[in-house]
């Protein structure tokens, strides 16, 4: 019963932007004042590009989680993480539908020739490769080498802190504040596998 | 306090669209499935009501009356900024611009020149002369207005000042003060926002001194009470809210110069063949358009302007 109120309550509190977001695109497409001011695009861009970033560092704060404070939250990591890829996807459906109306020539000229864009791009062919190998067979059929393969999740976080830094055109605050928190995340990884590695060479020892 | 010079191509109050038209056209729009809020809502916009003389400009002087795009609607010109002074978000500066006195108001000119020395806005600009401008305004983040500016011709401004020859430039500055300006307490720019121009880019007649827009006074957080408005260059070079003026020798180090040099060059003209960086300026959206559109070499006044640039490489002076 706990455990379903609190999935219950994760899922609520995770689909809540998505809600709010489409809400808002709704009243803009139906004319009535909306939230998205009068550039709606570029809103819409910032919006979901921020909340599959918080998506990605909630996801890598788990484990880190887990190991502190014994919660038993691991069984919500894929959901959180899935939740990265929504609002991954709304950003890139956003980009190149809303902004760029699939003009090819200029996509692909973006892609290629700003690294912004190209950093951007690669963390959400990640995203989209980890989202689609989340499921139990996936993970049962791919056994050592799921593990191994969704470690790609330091690399894309990486490349969409960079991607986020760099599409800011003066105040970088914000990306800042990201790239902080993954620091710290991606320390405290280093941190336990040096300290596994001690253990084990002890272990030899003795 | 504003003159406003009718044009053939202005709509009087008897072309405003009634309320009830205006929403059932509305509904028709909808119906056909268009996004964007383009022509009924422009048609809201009242015929610039208020006195007017019917003085028509002198002939030959640029009004914008080629631009047959759609105004922006006002209340989009209104809470979409960037004028970092008063915050970073484009929500801010709608927000928190109330804190700005702009009465009594001194801009303080120096250096080569003639007539030195502290003048009030109603000094530098001739209330009697105030022109409409109907200008494309093309900001670096790929977006863009088009704005019916109230003015005067920088020139009139500067000939007033009478600059002497090794005047090679002008300066301007934005007010600092952190108790007007609350943006101003973090260092996003080092304040306070300095812009400049060639003496000949200055001098030619599409540069303004704005001091309204859309037939009123300026909103604060468009820059109130006196801005620049320098249509064939990216936004950023508007500087507003001027309290100085400078004439100088050497090529004024301008705020996003000192930022990233690498990214904003001194000239800033609109040029859809040199990108920014980190983001590509061939197209860009119309604030109410859906659809991005192509952006213009001199953002559509190369005609005019081209001429300024001649013999030089506009790739390396960008």
């Amino acid at each position: 019963m706990e455990k379903k109120l609190s999935r219950l309550l994760i899922h609520t509190l995770s689909i809540l932007p998505a809600l709010w977001i489409g809400w808002q695109i709704w009243l803009w497409y139906s004319f009535l004042p909306h939230e998205l001011s009068a550039n709606p695009i570029e809103y819409i861009t910032d919006f979901t590009g921020n909340w599959t970033i918080r998506f990605l560092l909630l996801t890598l704060s788990i484990t880190p989680l887990v190991k502190l404070t014994k919660w038993r939250l691991l069984k919500y990591r894929r959901a959180i993480g899935l939740y990265a890829f929504l609002y991954g996807l709304l950003h890139f459906l956003n980009y190149m539908m809303l902004d760029y109306f699939f003009n090819w020539s200029l996509i692909i000229e973006d892609v290629l020739k700003r690294p912004a864009i190209t950093f951007g791009m690669a963390g959400f062919a990640m995203l989209v490769i980890l989202a689609i190998t989340s499921f139990k067979f996936t993970k049962i059929k791919l056994g050592k080498n799921w593990t191994k393969l969704h470690q790609l999740i330091y690399i894309l976080a990486i490349s969409v802190t960079v991607h986020n830094y760099m599409m800011v055109k003066a105040d970088v605050l914000i990306p800042l504040i990201h790239a902080t928190i993954l620091s710290i995340l991606l320390l405290y990884r280093l941190y336990l596998n040096w300290s596994k590695r001690r253990e084990r060479a002890k272990r030899q020892l003795a | 306090m504003l003159i406003k010079i009718k044009n053939s191509w202005d709509l009087s109050e008897k072309d405003v669209t009634s309320e009830e038209d205006f929403f059932s056209r509305r509904d028709f729009v909808k119906a056909a499935g268009i996004m964007g809020v383009g022509s009924a809502v422009n048609l809201m916009t009242p015929a610039l009501a208020g006195a007017y003389q019917a003085e028509t400009p002198p002939s030959g002087k640029y009004n914008g009356s080629d631009i047959k795009d759609e105004q922006t609607v006002l209340s989009a010109i209104t809470s979409y900024n960037n004028f970092y002074e008063f915050g970073i978000e484009k929500d801010d500066p709608s927000k928190n611009a109330h804190s700005l006195v702009t009465k009594p108001w001194n801009i303080t000119v120096d250096g080569h020149c003639e007539n030195p020395g502290e003048y009030a806005v109603e000094d530098l600009v001739n209330f009697n002369a105030l022109e409409e401008r109907i200008y494309r305004m093309r900001c670096v983040e790929a977006w863009s207005m088009v704005i019916p500016w109230v003015g005067v011709s920088l020139s009139q401004v500067i000939e007033k000042l009478k600059p002497s020859l090794s005047a090679r430039y002008i300066y301007f500055e934005t007010l600092e003060d952190v108790e007007q300006m609350p943006g101003q307490a973090r260092n996003i720019i080092q304040w306070p926002y300095r812009e400049g121009l060639r003496m000949d880019e200055a001098m030619h007649p599409l540069s303004i001194m704005a001091v309204g827009l859309y037939g009123r006074t300026l909103e604060n957080q468009n820059g109130a009470p006196l801005r620049l408005v320098v249509p064939w260059k990216y936004g950023f070079k508007g500087v507003k809210s001027i309290v100085k003026i400078s004439f100088v020798e050497e090529k004024p180090n301008t705020s996003w110069m000192r930022l990233a040099p690498q990214e904003y060059g001194f000239f800033a003209n609109v040029n859809p063949a040199v990108s920014h960086p980190r983001w590509s300026q061939a197209s860009e959206r119309r604030i109410g358009d859906f659809r991005r559109r192509k952006t213009l070499m001199f953002n559509g006044y190369g005609e005019m302007v081209a001429g300024l640039y001649d013999g030089m490489d506009l790739r390396r002076n960008y």
